[in-house]
């Protein structure tokens, strides 16, 4: 395309299989005060 | 839902509902103003843009959209995989006491309110083995030793480090530990300890040598700088590439933060994490709504001086910049949040459970103890319930995959109420989304 430059195809709103709760919290982080979500991980190694 | 913003130079525009990133066009970035109005977006852009290059972009809008990636279709979640969350992190307050005399603590000196105490280790052994029992099949469990200062009791984390290693054998669970320390008792033989056994270890100092010392004091009130930072820089040296921050605090007294960001990095730590500080406006050095501005500015800043950093070698991690666009955690944890009160709690050194560690000492929000188990069923209902789908604030926001939901007890501190986001909060959030995206975009443009 040549205005528009594809960054990330992303699948978030593709939920089938997940949620298993096998995900970094808050509380590994270096977060204490301004907790964000996105910049965790997801460490379903199986996925 | 589709957010668009401009910065550093670049256009960038989200789709919100499949976390799809793309660099636009000038002409793009204006075309959207109309979309899906052609005519009228012709009409008004035409003596600026070639009229080809108009219709070439709308189609281009037109197929993305088409193939189910841009104005992509709202996230639907499966009703029972939100409710009755095992637990899988715990905060684990093994000292209410502490060594220092921060002037922004929330902790008031380590005591949260209450009596200056140490964790003992039956407590200590009775958290671990609540958090086995409450994990389900969650494999993977952590604990972060927390305070006051955890390492005033140091030789109970040894022995909950240990007696936790004795219980990963027999139930298969993986134990992590997290170390949050203000450095000032480190020595070689803890830092050795730390390194070996913690998976994290979180160094608190604020930045410039100035800034720290104005808000992190001694017990006899001197600026601390000159007793933590060879400490830290020893334990940072010695955890090499494992995971470690030096984790900072700002407040409006350094309204221009990203100086401190970058002495850090100058000093060659690694990674860094500074947060804005969360205080009522009683207090002089609270952020208010006047300092945002400057604050969004400063956060702009910050990432274009973080990518001439990278661009030159002299590569740092700033947390909050952190941002995994092809993976990170999926849509239930994006809408459940932080998981405050349901993946998470905290637990005090007298025993008592706390949604997390924002929340220790306010006796509403005590959930149980260790002897007796989740006896207020209902708070911790109360924050299974309050996830994105249920505050008002976050359903049309465009930062809501990537933030959340924000902090409860923020919005608890702020409106009284954990299911109202705090507002100053969110705005900066949003210009840290934008500006750790715009990394990205950068860095694919090299």
């Amino acid at each position: 395309m040549k205005h528009i430059k594809v960054i990330n195809l992303g699948e978030l709103n593709k939920v089938e299989g997940k949620g298993c709760g096998e995900c970094q919290t808050s509380c590994q982080s270096a977060c204490k005060t301004s907790c964000t979500v996105g910049n965790q991980k997801c460490e379903n190694t199986e996925q | 839902m589709i957010h668009k913003y401009e910065l550093n130079g670049y256009y960038i525009l989200l789709d919100i509902n499949s976390g799809s990133v793309f660099e636009i066009d000038k002409a793009t970035y204006e075309l959207l103003d109309y979309y899906p109005d052609k005519t009228k977006a012709c009409e008004n852009l035409k003596g600026k843009y070639d009229l080809a290059d108009l219709d070439e972009a709308w189609i281009e809008i037109e197929n993305l959209k088409n193939q189910g990636i841009l104005f992509s279709e709202d996230i639907a979640l499966e009703e029972d995989l939100m409710r009755d969350h095992d637990i899988k992190a715990m905060c684990l307050h093994v000292s209410h006491d502490c060594n220092m005399r921060c002037g922004y603590c929330f902790a008031s000196e380590g005591s949260f309110e209450g009596e200056k105490v140490l964790m003992d280790i039956e407590t200590g052994k009775e958290a671990i083995d609540f958090l086995i029992k409450n994990s389900g099949k969650r494999k993977h469990l952590e604990i972060d030793f927390f305070g006051g200062e955890p390492l005033m009791n140091f030789e109970v984390v040894k022995s909950l480090v240990e007696y936790a290693r004795e219980r990963e054998l027999e139930t298969e669970k993986v134990f992590r530990f997290t170390m949050t320390t203000n450095g000032l008792l480190l020595n070689e033989d803890i830092i050795e300890y730390l390194d070996e056994n913690m998976a994290n270890v979180v160094l608190s100092i604020d930045g410039r040598k100035e800034t720290n010392d104005n808000m992190r004091k001694t017990i006899n009130n001197e600026g601390t700088y000159k007793y933590i930072i060879d400490k830290i820089k020893r334990m940072s040296e010695k955890r090499g590439s494992k995971d470690h921050y030096i984790r900072g605090t700002f407040t409006k007294n350094n309204l221009d933060f990203s100086k401190d960001v970058l002495d850090l990095a100058n000093q060659g730590f690694p990674s860094i994490s500074v947060e804005p500080v969360v205080a009522t406006p009683d207090n002089d050095y609270a952020l208010t709504g006047e300092d945002i501005l400057d604050l969004e500015k400063e956060y702009e800043n910050l990432a274009v001086e973080y990518l001439n950093y990278n661009k030159q070698g002299d590569k740092f991690n700033f947390f909050h910049f952190n941002i995994d666009l092809h993976g990170g955690p999926c849509a239930y944890k994006r809408v459940s949040g932080c998981g405050a009160g349901t993946d998470y709690v905290a637990v005090t050194p007298t025993g008592e459970i706390y949604p997390c560690h924002q929340f220790v000492g306010k006796e509403d929000f005590i959930l149980g103890d260790l002897e007796k188990g989740i006896l207020n069923q209902n708070l911790r209902k109360d924050f299974e319930k309050v996830n994105l789908t249920d505050k008002k604030a976050c359903r049309d926001c465009w930062a809501k995959y990537y933030c959340g939901g924000g902090c409860f007890a923020n919005a608890y501190n702020f409106n009284n109420d954990i299911s109202v986001p705090y507002d100053i909060g969110c705005k900066l959030e949003k210009k840290r989304i934008e500006c750790a995206i715009m990394i990205q975009v950068a860095k694919q443009n090299r």
